[in-house]
């Protein structure tokens, strides 16, 4: 984000966009703002589940019902993910077109891989009679992994939906910001998803 | 990859590598791996049990945390004032108290258990 505003700063004076260029800045600490609030929704959400996470009300607990392989497969995807997504703003800060597009399409593609595990791996649990319904700890489970979930979703059809903007306008400072926000973006739901393995899924299993 | 690094060699003189280098990248993507790998050995074999393994857990968490906002967010870079940084304190302020603060009067007031 930091890196995001300067850089916009530097450009500047090479594509003659002075007077938009604050206002550039500024929605993206205007975005930014928006990310530690939403920190602040997980952080509640994390709150409900380490309170309630024993409260399993004779349904399964946590080491029943969560099969690791999936679920760590789910955190390298991410991880790799959000690498990919700065590689992204690297080809776009040296004015490769081409090469964002490719980045992006690949980060989508991994965020994809992602939601599909995580959307299987919620059927079989569903499946096996662990509804949202069942116990506090399944409420607090669905509602915070859930809520990840959603975001990622969110992140993907954003993420799409920029591609065909960039192929369409290029890289300008407003794509040049708007790319910079959703990378931003997806390394804060790597950061929220690092603590969701650790917290729901370590801690669960252990 | 090749590529990358060389362009980026090119700007090497810049004075502020304000929108982070391939090398940061690859050095947190690394960082990021190992620190996901240290708990999974670690805890999955039983090699660390009982509170320790919550500490390795949790230690490894934050400071991959530390580097995704060092590496991925350059965090670092920014320019004063450091309005971006100041805003993530006041969250994680706000984070630390709600997470800390429900475990801590719920843990001693489960009267119905």
């Amino acid at each position: 984000m930091a890196q995001v505003a300067a850089k916009h700063k530097g450009h500047d004076h090479d594509h003659g966009h002075d007077g938009h260029h604050d206002l550039e800045a500024l929605r993206t600490m205007g975005f930014w703002i928006f990310i530690i609030t939403d920190c602040i929704i997980f952080g509640t959400l994390f709150a409900t589940y380490a309170v309630l996470h024993n409260n399993t009300a004779g349904g399964p607990g946590a080491a029943d019902l969560f099969e690791m392989p999936g679920v760590i497969a789910e955190t390298f995807i991410l991880l790799t993910s959000s690498f990919t997504s700065g590689l992204a703003v690297l080809s776009m800060n040296r004015g490769d077109k081409r090469g964002l597009i490719n980045w992006l399409i690949v980060t989508a593609v991994l965020g994809a891989s992602f939601i599909t595990l995580e959307v299987t791996e919620f059927l079989k649990m569903i499946d096996e009679g662990a509804k949202i319904s069942t116990s506090a700890f399944l409420s607090a489970f669905y509602t915070l992994v859930g809520t990840h979930g959603i975001h990622v979703t969110i992140g993907l059809i954003w993420m799409i939906a920029l591609m065909f903007q960039v192929a369409k306008r290029g890289i300008t400072p407003v794509t040049k910001r708007k790319i910079g926000n959703i990378s931003l973006y997806w390394h804060f739901l790597d950061v929220v998803w690092i603590f969701v393995f650790t917290i729901v899924y370590m801690m669960g299993v252990r | 990859m090749a590529q990358h690094h060389d362009t980026h060699a090119a700007h090497g003189g810049d004075s502020h590598e304000s929108h982070g280098s391939l090398k940061s990248y690859v050095i947190g993507f690394v960082l990021s791996l190992v620190l996901t790998a240290i708990p999974l050995i670690l805890v999955l074999n039983d090699i660390v049990t009982g509170n320790a393994a919550d500490v390795v857990l949790l230690v490894t968490a934050v400071l991959q945390f530390v580097v995704q906002l060092f590496f991925f967010m350059h965090l670092k870079e920014e320019k004063k004032p450091r309005y971006n940084l100041m805003t993530l304190i006041l969250g994680l302020v706000i984070v630390v108290t709600i997470v800390a603060g429900s475990i801590w009067i719920m843990e001693y007031n489960m009267v119905s258990h």
